[in-house]
């Protein structure tokens, strides 16, 4: 079983986000890049699959500041190949371009699965994992929370509103779109990050020129203008409450 | 590439997804700019049943076992003949656990164009709400035939909902024998828990949960409003609560007469599904903290030490 992981990096939304002198993006000096939470859960839903039943996961990240971190950490979870992509990510990199970039090196890989997460928080063009899927002509399932594999096949389980879930059978190769994992992304120690470090090896893979084309052009970005904000409940931790408890009671809850 | 606007009729289990009427809504909007005709596209079902309110000039009803449960597969490929054959300006979808991918696979077979995210379009031009509600973009809508996939914000469902139902037409089955996907079955939520959709008091609480030892807080809190306890996205992945208590996309939408978000960002996946609530007082320590847009009344506190403040002034007022 090969499963290949394309993951992203997304600006970390504890930061705050500035829009930059262009108004039309933010302003990429101020941003931290994470991994895409999704992505962290497709990753571990990878490893669980190969602890289970062996195999070999490869985990690609675009080179942007930070993805040697979330690749080595990939690694000692246990993933088997890292690849970081290279390339003019300057005036951003939309799921269109990604998945273009994409296509030609999972498909030299001949993946068993493609699990990727269902998708970024600032994605707006649509899922990865579902433009890859039809560019290299497989199946897609997306919002999947538990897979096992049986043969050629997988039965997947895929998240609905309300709790409900529908299982489905997908012939393999297949890519996913992991919304969670089947258990909670592992904690690995840094200890054991920089220990990988020093024997695990990132393979550069240059994309060359990115073709942007299928997502709209952004030409303003800003904080949203909400016509009406809290009214905001001042004090120390013990007057807050007792004036939460006051407007419970206003309300006659209490 | 004629003008009408096309609407992909999501429905489960005999239930047509509010977001559907969310896009009709748009569509209508979108085809008195166009001159086109509003045409809501249903796969299998009852016709007749899930047509009845949908605010649509005409319903293209295709049936055919294949189509008769959700499949991206299959939804994709019935689509594609479709759009290939009508060649309508737009494509409304749901950003949802059906429209995204359906979005995503179309975009790509098609080379369409794809917004995502989208809470409008409106005079040639789209706005949409990324960065989990914190930044809103906007941008020309493509001059090609697009497909948009709609997040709530722009239209109430009662806007895309007709007292009138449609004229139904029934559309030739595609060739789906291609499709590599199966539906095998439903598996129920876990039943044997509260249901958080019946409560009349919800302290929710999200990533500033920090650690699931700190549930415990939460659950003192709860119990002494009288309510329960639900949760945010990150807070079920951690397995900290179990599904039932997951409010958003992929969770429960619920209408409590208060709503305690605590800890809680807004992200839209979250805040889609608590709009029903009557009043929501949002706790958390980032004043750019999208919920407090939402909210009626905020405080920038940490939930961690607010928790047990609160718990104790509510016993108090009650006279404990």
């Amino acid at each position: 079983m090969k499963i290949v992981v394309p993951v992203q990096l997304v600006p970390d939304l504890v930061e705050e986000l500035v829009v930059d002198k262009s108004g039309k993006a933010l302003d990429l000096d101020t941003v931290r890049w994470i991994i895409s939470e999704p992505d962290d859960h497709a990753i571990e839903q990878a490893i669980l699959m190969k602890e289970k039943d062996g195999g070999e996961v490869i985990v690609l990240a675009p080179d942007f500041e930070g993805a040697d971190d979330v690749l080595f950490a990939a690694a000692a979870k246990g993933a088997d190949r890292l690849v970081k992509i290279t390339g003019d990510f300057e005036g951003g990199l939309n799921a269109h371009a990604l998945a273009r970039a994409l296509h030609p090196l999972v498909k030299d890989m001949n993946p068993d699965l493609v699990l990727t997460g269902v998708q970024t928080h600032n994605g707006l063009d649509g899922p990865v994992g579902a433009l890859l899927a039809e560019y290299l002509q497989i199946p897609y399932i997306g919002y999947v929370s538990n897979v096992s594999v049986q043969g050629n096949k997988a039965l997947v389980s895929k998240d609905y509103p309300g709790g409900l879930k529908a299982e489905m059978e997908v012939s393999l190769p297949a890519a996913l779109g992991i919304s969670s994992a089947e258990s909670a992304p592992r904690y690995v120690p840094i200890s054991k990050i920089r220990m990988v470090m020093k024997t695990s090896k990132v393979e550069d893979q240059d994309v060359g020129d990115l073709d942007p084309s299928g997502a709209a052009v952004v030409t303003r970005m800003s904080p949203p203008e909400s016509a009406e904000r809290a009214t905001m409940i001042t004090g120390k931790v013990d007057d807050v409450a007792v004036k939460i408890v006051a407007i419970i009671q206003e309300q006659g809850l209490l | 590439m004629n003008q009408d606007i096309f609407v992909l009729v999501e429905h489960l289990r005999g239930q047509v997804a509010d977001i559907t009427y969310v896009a009709l809504a748009q569509a209508q909007s979108l085809a008195v700019e166009t001159g086109g005709k509003v045409i809501a596209i249903l796969f299998g079902g009852n016709a007749v049943e899930l047509s009845k309110n949908l605010a649509a000039d005409i319903v293209l009803h295709v049936e055919s076992p294949v189509l008769a449960e959700y499949t991206c597969d299959a939804y994709a490929g019935a689509l594609t003949g479709l759009i290939k054959e009508k060649s309508p300006r737009a494509v409304l979808v749901g950003d949802t656990t059906i429209g995204a991918e359906v979005a995503g696979v179309l975009s790509a077979r098609l080379g369409m164009p794809l917004i995502s995210n989208c809470v409008s379009v409106k005079g040639g031009r789209f706005s949409a709400k990324i960065c989990g509600g914190k930044m809103m973009v906007e941008g020309e809508l493509p001059a090609e035939p697009v497909l948009v996939a709609m997040v709530p914000g722009g239209f109430k469902v009662e806007q895309g909902q007709a007292a009138k139902a449609p004229e139904i037409k029934t559309s030739p089955v595609p060739d789906l024998s291609g499709v590599r996907v199966t539906f095998k079955r439903y598996v129920e939520p876990e039943s044997g828990d509260i249901d958080i959709t019946t409560q009349r008091i919800l302290v929710g609480v999200g990533r500033g949960l920090q650690n699931g030892d700190n549930l415990e807080l939460a659950e003192e809190l709860a119990e002494a409003l009288g309510g329960a306890v639900c949760a945010s996205r990150p807070v079920v992945d951690q397995g900290w609560l179990p599904t039932t208590r997951l409010v958003g996309k992929s969770g429960k939408a619920v209408k409590p007469k208060l709503y305690l978000a605590l800890g809680i960002s807004g992200a839209p996946e979250h805040t889609e599904t608590i709009t029903g609530s009557e009043m929501i007082i949002a706790v958390n320590t980032d004043p750019a903290a999208p919920i407090f847009n939402l909210a009626r009344y905020g405080a920038e506190v940490d939930m961690l030490d607010l928790m047990p403040a609160l718990s104790e002034a509510v016993r108090k007022a009650k006279g404990g």
